[in-house]
Formats: structure tokens, C-alpha cells, sequence
């Protein structure tokens, strides 16, 4: 008899166990997704405030301007379609450059500028970051569809 | 010409790969000794053929052959010649063709030094090792042979990623994959064990040297990666949780999972099934880390060149080797006994929670990794899953795991008093709780994560040298010296509490470096003190310099503590001949209680750069923790009773009933 308890005391104190870890796993989870928004999101006012996310796209030629202080840089992330102003205090990755692809995490701020307190950029001469081709390629099919539609049918 | 001497090497090698996989099985299954005895000459064969191959290649980077697409790719008539050697796996070909060349050293390994186990085991270990080297000799043929000619050919190549130009860099690569490919040793005796239906004590013992030693590999390895990204990367990081670092981490905790369950399997004949179920998941998580990081699913730092045909390959292996294993485990583990019972509180049970413990972090890990590749892979949109994730469920997970082994490994065997072991440590327990809470005073200002570090790294200190101090003692009435009782320790007992120690030191070093570090980007001009962490960084000139193959700025920083000048910095930022990309190089002052760096960012305009300055109190203690927990794994692997006892199991008749058998199944206890 004894002994079932202490079985049963085991197995009811995994079950436990597992369910406050999974718990702890899924709710850590949820909080800290990062999703992925396009400059015509952030135009669009689709995105989340006073949460951290993703905006990739390219640099807008000519938009960068480095502060007094020389270590905070302004510059605009385009999707072709639309600009944003992002912020980012610090040192930018060595492929960084205007007109290339680039990925920011970070938050949106009032006033629509994006703070970013992570650039990255591409890591090689060949190479486009993922979300920044995946946000031009969805502001040209936005553009596409909304150029085609008054000249079509 | 040295080309198609490699290509045809690789080609020989396969061939023989095939012989290994096939021939020895059937043997196994007929007891027909002499196919069981192509295994062993199979495995030197390819081994020999695989370093053919390799050293055809190896000797197309040093004479700069740059008809060889592979070369050109990733070569330079002015790379320095160690990294024209390491150059070879730089790329996605050549590292591959080192991978498969490091799991015949490891199927040569076996045949070598396995002489000792019964005919039927050795050719089943082999022949799984066969199969496997079958499924990664392909994958370099068919989809990523290193050899394919570049017509017409190249006048020079294009260089080396600078990254990868580091010391670092070198030996990285090498001890990973003898970690990952060291996994599966351990599988394929699991999947023999399997076929055989013999999964007893023996088998474990067998096993477990094998996995120490691919354990130590990966350790090292994973803390060399670490180690490079701190210092080369100069983003001042060493684990971002970026996917491709969290795929080596998996098969790593899966692996240490896996090492302290085969410690129940072997001494007390328990968790048999549980312990092969682990070393199957843990070469399917190697097969998901080489997945990973070569289909071209993840974009990093160690990603390479995407193309769909890989992926696939990759996929439908890895799809193989999991459903193969688990159907054999399903068909085959059933009829096998439970082992020894054990109470509440005995050393089983601590191993037990281990394990838990270990498996669900890793399939935490698993989840934040894989979870926004579905996603995306079925276009459901784009997310990912930083650092705070894996942070927030990491580290209460650990808690329980680091307070556990502070005495789980005092406790005996299937039964003990929790409350007996508990007073024993109770000095030190209150020493450490005491020394733990202060010390981070004497980083900073009080950090919680930092004093729980320190406690529970000294109590695991304390614990394991209280332990140890306990066996060399002489006990009453005894007269061994203190040699003799050091030599009956064991290097298996030895290796385990220096890993634990390690650990203990990774700890400590881990949560102050989280807790006090201090990280600075500011513009510097000649003439300038920054202070960062309590140092001073001035910087002194700034000059232009000529390395081998790139031209530089760099920078002279003076570094000062109280007015004392302390040592200099020289970070670089190099613009390398064959590449558009400068390459910051980071300046690193290590120190026992600290590291202290400096990285250039951009030029600006009077005479004045944008740098990166860096406080990193401990670091070295993470470092040195990794070191031991290696060199722990290495120990253990060697100790006597490996080959000892092994020896004299050749001796037992083995034969009854375990050729092919089910009925083979041995009850389990070797006590």
C-alpha cells in the first residue's frame, strides 16, 4: 500500500513537474515572439506599440546622418514603397551601406521613429538578408496590384 | 589531375562504405565470420580513401589550383599557408568532406580499438556505422562534391572569408565534428544493440567510453565557436542563441543526457530503454544540426550557399535514420527488463530528474529553433524567437539542475537519506551560501543571478572536493599510502568531478559576466579617455599598417587603472585585397578576473573613430569551466575498467541465443 502512494505520489509529482514547465516554456514563449513588419506596415499603423519586432528593408540612398555625438545614426529603411525613420545608438555592421539590404530589431517610438538597438546587415558580398527582400517584395506586389487595378477591367 | 584523384578516391571510399554497411550486417545475421570480418578491413579501407581524398583536396588549396571551383571559392595565392590548410573546410564541400572523413577516423576508431567485444557486436557497430557513412559519402558525391572543375579556370581565387582567417577558426570546426560524428559511435551501438536484442550492462560499458569522448569533443568544440564569436565577431557576445549555435546545443544537452543515463544502464542495468532512446535522439539531432546549418534554411554566419537539392538530401536522410531507428526501438526495446528498483531518494533518482531536466531544455531549445522556420516554411509569416525566450525558460530550468548536482552525485546507489547527505554538507553549504552572497560585492553593486551563481558554483566546488578529499583520507585501519588510494579512485570518478567543477566555473563565470558587464560605443579622438568598468581607455594614435593580404587602420588605445598604465590595445579594422568588406579586428586584454577589449567601428571626421569598449568580468572563467568539462570527459573515457573488463566479458559464452535472437534479451544488473 505503501508503496502504490509513493508511486502515485511520483507520478502525480511529474505530472506536475511537466505541466509547470510547459507552462513556463509556452508563456515565456509567447512573450518574447518577435514578428516581422514591413516599412508599409509601420505606414500602415499595423504594428504593435511598446513591443519589440523586426522591420528589414533597404537603405534609403543618401538618408544616412550620423549625430553630434557620432555615435547615434538617423537613416530611413525603405521597402521601395514607403520610408521610416529608424535611430540606432552604436556601432553599425561593416557591410552596412545605403541602398543595401538590412535588417533592424528594435521598437516603434511616438512620432513613427523606429528605435533600433540591433542593425544587422549583410554578412558577405552576395547575400540579402531574408526579410529584406521579403519586404520588397511584398510592397511591390502591393504596388503592382494597386497600379494594375485602375487600368485594368 | 589531383582533382580527379580525390573525386576517385571518394568514389572508392562510398564503395567501400557500402561493403561496411551491408556485408557485416548479414554476417551477423547468418554468423558467418567472414562477412563479419569485412567490417574491419572496410573501415581502414575507407578511412584510407577518405584521406586520400582529403589530401588531394588539402593539396589543391596549397598549390593555389584554382581550376577547382571549390579552391577558387575559397582560396588566395596570398593566404597564409595554415589558412590555405584550414581553408579546405571553409566552405560547404570541404567541410563536408572533413566531416566524412572524420567519421571513417571514427569507424577506424572502433575497429581499433574494439577488438575486444564479441564478433556479432563489433560487426553490427560497424555495419551501422557503414550505412551512415553510405548516407554522408552520397550527400558529398551527389550534391556537394568539392572536386567539380571551374573551366576555364580561375587567375586567382576569391580569398577566404576574413572571418575565418583566425587560429580560432582552425581548430573549431575539426573539434565539432569529431564531437557530432563522435555521436555516432554511440548510436550505432544503440542500433546494434537493437538488432542484436541484447541490451544488458555490457553494452553500456561499451558504449560510454565512446560517448565521453564525442561529448568532449562537442564541449570543446561548442566552446570554441563561443570563443571565436567573443573575440572575432567583436560584438562583445559569446552565445547568441542564434539557431545554428542552438543546433549544436541540442545534440549537446541530449549527449550529457545521455552520458548520465548510460552511468544508471551500466551500473545498475536501469533506464535501457530510455538510454538508447537518447542516443538515437542525439544523432538525429546531429543529423538536424547538419540540416540545418546546409539545407539553407537559416541565414548566418554559418550558413552556406542555399541549394534546394542539399536540403532535401539532408532531409530525407535524417527522415530515414529517425523513422529506421525509432521502428527498431519500437519493435525491438519492448521485451526488455526494467532494471534494479530504486527509492525516492538514491542516485537514480537524481539521475532521473538529470535527465529530465536536461531533455526538457532541450526540447525548449528545439521549439524556439524550429518554430519560426515552420512558420515560414509554410508561409504562415515571418518571426523569430531572440535571446529573452531561451533566457527566460533556460535558466529556471538550470536551477533545479546546478542545486541537484551539488549532492546527487554524494548520493548511493538505489537508496540513501536525503537528510544524512544534506547534514554532511551542511558546512559547506553555509560557506558557500555566505562566500556566494558576498562576492558579487566585490564585482558591483549586489546582482541576485550573480550571487546565486557564485553560491551554487562553490557548493558544487566544495561538494566535489569534499568528496574527493574523503576518498584520499585514509580510513581507520587501513594502510594503503595516499598513492594507492589516489590510484583507486578511478579517472571514470576523477573525470566526472573535474567536469562538475567545470561546470561549477562556467556557472560563476557565466552569471557575472550577465550580471557586471559593461559595454561602451563611443566616438574616441587622438587624445581621448573613455572610462569603462573602472578602466581607463585613452587613445593614443591612429596609424595605417600592411598585413600578408590586407592593409589596416589601426588604433592605439592605453589602457589605465587608477592612474596606472595598464597595457595596450591595438584594435585593427582591415580592408582585405580580395574582398570589398573591411573587417573590424578586435584588440583583447584577458585577464583572471577580466577581459577588457576595444573595437573599431567608422572613421569619423577629426581624427576620430567610433569604437566599441568592452568590460567582461569572468570571462575567462567560462572558458576555463569548458576546458575542464572536456578534459573531465576525455579523463573518464580512459579509465581502467573500459578495458579491463571488457576483455574478460569475450571470455563468457555470448553466443546463446543472441544471434539475431529475441529471446537474447538479458535480464539487467550487473550490480
Amino acid at each position: 500500500m505503501k508503496k502504490r502512494q509513493k508511486r502515485l505520489l511520483l507520478v502525480v509529482g511529474g505530472l506536475a513537474g511537466v505541466a509547470v514547465v510547459a507552462g513556463l516554456v509556452l508563456n515565456a514563449f509567447r512573450d518574447n515572439l518577435v514578428f516581422f513588419y514591413t516599412p508599409s506596415d509601420i505606414v500602415a499603423d499595423i504594428v504593435p506599440m511598446e513591443r519589440t519586432f523586426r522591420i528589414g528593408g533597404l537603405v534609403e540612398d543618401g538618408s544616412v546622418r550620423r549625430a553630434e555625438d557620432g555615435v547615434t545614426v538617423h537613416f530611413r529603411v525603405t521597402d521601395t514603397a514607403v520610408a521610416v525613420p529608424v535611430v540606432y545608438h552604436g556601432i553599425l555592421p561593416n557591410l552596412f551601406r545605403e541602398g543595401q539590404g538590412v535588417v533592424a530589431v528594435g521598437s516603434l517610438e511616438d512620432g513613427g521613429v523606429f528605435r533600433a538597438n540591433q542593425v544587422m546587415a549583410r554578412h558577405d558580398e552576395t547575400y540579402m538578408p531574408p526579410e529584406a527582400a521579403e519586404a520588397i517584395k511584398r510592397a511591390q506586389r502591393e504596388q503592382a496590384r494597386t497600379v494594375s487595378h485602375p487600368e485594368g477591367y | 589531375m589531383v582533382a580527379e584523384l580525390g573525386l576517385f578516391a571518394l568514389i572508392l571510399a562510398l564503395l567501400l562504405a557500402v561493403a561496411q554497411g551491408t556485408l557485416p550486417l548479414i554476417g551477423a545475421a547468418r554468423g558467418d565470420v567472414a562477412l563479419m570480418a569485412v567490417g574491419r578491413s572496410a573501415a581502414y579501407g575507407q578511412l584510407f580513401f577518405m584521406a586520400l581524398a582529403y589530401a588531394a583536396l588539402t593539396y589543391a588549396f596549397v598549390t593555389d589550383d584554382f581550376s577547382i571551383a571549390y579552391v577558387a571559392n575559397h582560396s588566395n595565392t596570398l593566404l597564409p599557408t595554415q589558412y590555405k590548410v584550414s581553408g579546405v573546410w571553409g566552405g560547404h564541400e570541404g567541410s563536408l568532406l572533413l566531416w566524412v572523413l572524420i567519421l571513417s577516423f571514427w569507424s577506424a576508431a572502433v575497429a581499433t580499438f574494439s577488438r575486444s567485444l564479441p564478433r556479432e557486436v563489433l560487426a553490427r557497430v560497424l555495419g551501422v556505422m557503414g550505412l551512415i557513412a553510405i548516407g554522408f559519402i552520397g550527400f558529398t558525391l551527389f550534391t556537394s562534391s568539392p572536386f567539380e572543375r571551374l573551366l576555364p579556370a580561375a587567375l586567382e581565387g576569391r580569398d577566404l572569408n576574413p572571418m575565418l582567417q583566425d587560429p580560432g577558426l582552425i581548430i573549431h570546426p575539426p573539434m565539432l565534428y569529431m564531437g557530432y560524428v563522435g555521436f555516432s559511435v554511440a548510436f550505432a551501438f544503440a542500433i546494434a544493440a537493437l538488432i542484436g536484442g541484447r541490451l544488458d550492462a555490457a553494452w553500456a560499458r561499451w558504449s560510454r567510453p565512446w560517448t565521453a569522448v564525442a561529448w568532449a569533443f562537442l564541449t570543446i568544440g561548442i566552446g570554441l565557436g563561443s570563443w571565436w564569436a567573443y573575440y572575432v565577431l567583436g560584438w562583445g557576445g559569446w552565445w547568441f542563441w542564434d539557431p545554428v549555435e542552438n543546433a549544436s546545443f541540442m545534440p549537446w544537452l541530449m549527449g550529457t543526457a545521455l552520458l548520465h543515463s548510460l552511468a544508471v544502464t551500466e551500473k545498475r542495468g536501469g533506464f535501457k530503454n530510455w538510454t538508447v532512446m537518447l542516443a538515437i535522439l542525439t544523432f538525429s539531432l546531429v543529423l538536424l544540426a547538419a540540416f540545418l546549418v546546409r539545407s539553407g534554411v537559416l541565414t548566418s554566419v554559418h550558413a552556406f550557399a542555399v541549394d534546394p537539392d542539399r536540403g532535401l538530401y539532408l532531409l530525407a536522410f535524417m527522415a530515414v535514420v529517425v523513422a529506421g531507428s525509432l521502428t527498431l526501438f519500437a519493435w525491438r526495446a519492448g521485451k526488455v527488463g526494467l532494471g534494479g528498483g530504486f527509492s525516492f531518494v538514491s542516485r537514480e533518482s537524481a539521475l532521473l530528474t538529470n535527465n529530465v531536466l536536461l531533455a526538457v531544455s532541450g526540447a525548449a531549445v528545439l521549439l524556439g529553433t524550429l518554430y519560426p522556420l515552420f512558420l515560414d516554411a509554410f508561409g504562415l509569416g515571418k518571426i523569430s524567437v531572440g535571446p529573452p525566450y531561451f533566457e527566460a525558460v533556460f535558466l529556471p530550468l538550470m536551477l533545479p539542475l546546478l542545486l541537484l548536482l551539488c549532492f546527487g552525485p554524494r548520493l548511493r546507489w538505489k537508496q540513501d537519506s536525503p537528510t544524512e547527505q544534506l547534514w554532511r554538507l551542511r558546512w559547506i553549504f553555509a560557506v558557500s551560501l555566505v562566500f556566494g552572497m558576498i562576492w558579487p560585492l566585490f564585482v558591483g553593486s549586489w546582482s541576485f543571478l550573480a550571487g546565486i551563481g557564485a553560491f551554487l558554483g562553490l557548493w558544487i566546488i566544495g561538494s566535489s572536493l569534499k568528496d574527493l578529499v574523503e576518498r584520499l583520507l585514509p580510513r581507520a585501519g587501513s594502510r594503503q599510502t595516499l598513492g594507492t588510494r589516489a590510484g583507486r579512485l578511478g579517472r571514470s570518478y576523477v573525470g566526472m568531478q573535474l567536469a562538475h567543477i567545470g561546470v561549477a566555473l562556467a556557472v560563476i563565470g557565466i552569471t557575472f559576466v550577465l550580471g557586471y558587464d559593461d559595454e561602451r560605443d563611443v566616438r574616441m579622438a587622438v587624445g581621448e579617455t573613455v572610462e569603462v568598468g573602472g578602466y581607463g581607455f585613452r587613445l593614443d594614435s591612429l596609424e595605417r599598417i600592411q598585413g600578408p593580404n590586407f592593409e589596416a587602420d589601426q588604433a592605439t588605445v592605453a589602457v589605465y587603472r587608477d592612474g596606472q598604465r595598464m597595457t595596450t590595445l591595438r584594435p585593427q579594422m582591415r580592408e582585405y585585397f580580395s574582398q570589398d568588406q573591411p573587417m573590424a579586428h578586435t584588440s583583447l586584454h584577458r585577464g583572471f578576473f577580466r577581459d577588457l577589449y576595444v573595437n573599431m567601428g567608422e572613421p569619423l571626421p577629426g581624427n576620430a573613430w567610433v569604437m566599441r569598449v568592452y568590460y567582461k568580468p569572468y570571462m575567462n572563467w567560462v572558458w576555463a569551466g569548458v576546458i575542464l568539462m572536456g578534459l573531465g570527459g576525455f579523463l573518464a573515457a580512459t579509465d581502467r575498467r573500459y578495458r579491463v573488463r571488457v576483455r574478460r566479458e569475450e571470455d563468457l559464452p555470448d553466443e546463446a541465443g543472441n544471434l539475431g535472437g529475441t529471446s537474447g534479451v538479458q535480464p539487467g544488473g550487473a550490480a
